[in-house]
């Protein structure tokens, strides 16, 4: 079969479509914050590497243990897995001396899921196994509705959806920030867990006013910080270190509802760096521009049996 | 029998001991079992005020006497007077005076009189096996005795391992078919104070609760009161700070045993085991196993105690992190397992073979085909 100068050039300019639409229609918005969301506010400053929001986090969610190594005396996962939904984790460097310095020195972060604003689990779901609640924001999962493809895994930008690799019957396995203890009215375990007030629970708009007060703290002086949950009259007196000034995860990945304060920089405590328009955005833009109308798919396939046609008609002849 | 006069009241026997010594004991017996401040004083009240002592009636199976040795042990001033006069202590085979028909006879009549009122202590386990010969008393076997006893009790208590569940008898292949009373009086409720020996505290802790509030103290669902078998030993052990911190002895006398590390590893059966041993210790002298270097080898739990062998390490009941923390970043996979490389080698091998053997016939046929 030969192809004609005349088809090339149609084929060619058929692409030139495709490839020029999506900044054209560019426009989808990205997500906002939901006015009654409910977070959590991680200040690894506060936290002394208890590990108590792992063990109440177990219970809540009876989660079994997990071991590594030959040791079967802990419970010491040393990652998020399908069998442990929090952890902190521990950065050192050099002689790890100082708590809260990069240099020499160690501190804590704790990983969970951070419930993004715009989470990518959820667009890429192609069977709505993975929802935002329209309220809370909590990202949670129906393991009726998952057909096991672990796009939401991939898609994760902090790699949380976890699949059960040893279990004939998987499931997908994250944080849920614990909904169904706020079903009840109560808060997550792990922050109900936390002695020190380093995970603190609470409206998203509470916990952003307290994150960003705690931003124009004095270095080294006295304040009072809330425990357990964000409104709480519990308080701690701490004395403050230097903050990075930045929150993490007020706009990161397109912002998200559990937010991170540290004194060491977040990508040396294994949090990604993203940019503040989310991926899910990014992703969706694309599809739905493509998918637009359907107007592109029915050039292209209207193209596709042009082609053929002719080259049957060639064949003919 | 030192008396078989119940209508004495009981003040008169308390002739001998200072009030100062009295309420220190009613105080330790309330504490023990972790009751209010109040307590000491209700039960003290309890005790004094008794019109009868209450009759008690022990009966000696297969066991060893341990659990009386380490009951008169308790070496607080004037115990056993208090005891052994508070109660009207019936029958008791290695604290009775009389022997022989006599003692049996006390038994007999105890049993006759105050039916319905008096406690059965049972110390030891029942033989099932063989029309229960193996514990003969008086003629008749064990087994008899404590149905024919039990029935007419107001309440009964269990005290050691061997009465509550079997005990080193019934450890394989259990030659006598040893049995605890529990299981053996089916359907009864019996209090289960098991231990080998069992602290002396937590029986007369429950024997106090019992005259000072007529009703049994919370038992769990194996019978145990729950003020002295509610935890593991591993949560309230002196040296579970070394446990999580990752601290072991490795072997008797080494360098970490010296140094009073964790027994973890040297076969402790504190994470199985419920008991409060590391808060009430033994004998007054704040001495336990664990303490003196020993691996607890869970003498009270059924299924651990004598059945688990002493230096295998115990399976963890509560799980908890230890206090190494995991590193930010993490690498995934252990590589390639030597067995499964050996595997994939093997099956390549295989493949390479197959496919050099095919080639060779595809080319056998076509030289064939030319020729």
């Amino acid at each position: 079969m030969k192809i004609k100068r005349r088809d090339f050039l149609k084929g060619l300019a058929g692409s030139a479509v495709l490839a020029m639409a999506p900044p054209a229609i560019a426009a989808s918005s990205e997500k906002n914050r939901l006015p009654d969301a409910l977070g959590i506010l991680y200040d690894a400053t506060l936290c002394v590497g208890c590990q108590a929001c792992m063990v109440a986090c177990k219970k809540a969610n009876n989660m079994p243990m997990e071991f590594s190594g030959s040791q079967r005396q802990w419970d010491n996962p040393v990652d998020l897995s399908s069998k442990t939904l929090n952890i902190i984790k521990e950065y050192e460097n050099g002689t790890a001396k100082v708590k809260d310095r990069e240099i020499d020195g160690y501190a804590f972060i704790k990983r969970q899921c951070m419930h993004c604003v715009d989470p990518a689990c959820v667009s890429a779901c192609p069977a709505t196994a993975m929802t935002k609640d329209p309220k809370t924001g909590i990202v949670s999962y129906n393991k009726d509705a998952c057909i096991g493809c672990r796009y939401c895994a991939v898609a994760c930008p902090f790699d949380i959806p976890k699949f059960e690799w040893d279990n004939p019957f998987p499931k997908i396995v994250k944080c849920q920030l614990c909904n169904h203890l706020v079903a009840k009215g109560q808060i997550a375990a792990c922050a109900s867990g936390c002695p020190t007030g380093a995970s603190i629970f609470g409206p998203v708009k509470d916990l952003l006013i307290e994150a960003e007060r705690r931003q124009t703290m004095i270095p080294g002086k006295y304040y009072e910080f809330p425990v357990a949950e964000v409104s709480s009259t519990k308080k701690e007196v701490h004395k403050v270190k230097q903050y990075i000034p930045y929150i993490y995860g007020k706009n990161d990945g397109g912002g998200t509802q559990t937010f991170m304060m540290a004194a060491v920089p977040f990508n040396k405590l294994g949090l990604p760096t993203l940019p503040d328009r989310s991926y899910a955005a990014m992703a969706e833009n694309i599809q739905h521009t493509l998918y637009k109308g359907m107007i592109l798919p029915i050039v292209v396939f209207g193209g596709l049996i042009f082609l053929v046609k002719r080259s049957e008609k060639n064949k003919k002849e | 029998m030192k008396d078989l006069n119940f209508t004495d009241p009981v003040n008169e026997k308390l002739k001998g001991v200072s009030r100062r010594d009295f309420m220190k004991f009613c105080g330790i017996m309330a504490a023990s079992m972790g009751l209010p401040l109040g307590a000491g004083a209700k039960i003290a009240e309890a005790i004094t005020t008794a019109k009868r002592r209450p009759p008690v009636i022990w009966l000696h199976g297969q066991e060893c006497t341990g659990c009386t040795e380490s009951l008169l042990r308790t070496s607080h001033p004037t115990i056993e007077h208090l005891i052994l006069d508070l109660i009207s202590l019936d029958y008791h085979e290695t604290l009775e005076v009389g022997a022989g028909h006599q003692a049996e006879a006390a038994l007999k009549k105890s049993v006759k009189d105050n039916a319905g009122k008096f406690v059965l202590v049972v110390e030891g386990s029942v033989p099932v096996k063989d029309g229960g010969v193996y514990c003969m008393i008086a003629g008749r076997p064990f087994g008899e005795i404590v149905k024919e006893v039990a029935a007419k009790a107001a309440a009964i208590i269990a005290i050691g391992s061997c009465a509550t569940w079997g005990g080193w008898q019934s450890s394989d292949p259990n030659p006598t078919g040893a049995t605890g009373i529990p299981e053996f009086l089916n359907g009864t409720t019996v209090v289960s104070i098991p231990g080998c020996p069992p602290n002396g505290y937590n029986f007369l802790s429950t024997v106090a609760y019992l005259l000072t509030f007529k009703k049994l103290p919370a038992l769990d669902a194996l019978g145990r009161p729950k003020f002295a078998y509610g935890r593991l030993i591993h949560e309230n052990c002196e040296r579970r700070p070394h446990f999580d911190a990752g601290r072991f002895a490795e072997q008797f006398g080494d360098e970490g045993h010296r140094l009073g590390y964790c027994l973890y590893k040297l076969g402790c059966k504190g994470p199985m085991t419920r008991n409060n041993c590391p808060v009430l210790h033994y004998c007054d002298v704040g001495a336990w196993p664990v303490n003196t270097g020993r691996p607890c080898f869970g003498c009270s739990e059924e299924g651990i105690g004598f059945t688990i062998p002493l230096f295998t390490e115990a399976d963890i009941e509560n799980v908890t992190p230890s206090s190494v923390h995991a590193p930010i970043q993490t690498t995934r996979g252990g590589g390639i397992s030597k067995g499964a490389a050996a595997l994939l080698g093997g099956i390549g091998g295989a493949a390479i073979g197959a496919g050099a053997v095919a080639a060779k016939r595809l080319g056998d046929k076509d030289k064939g085909d030319n020729s």
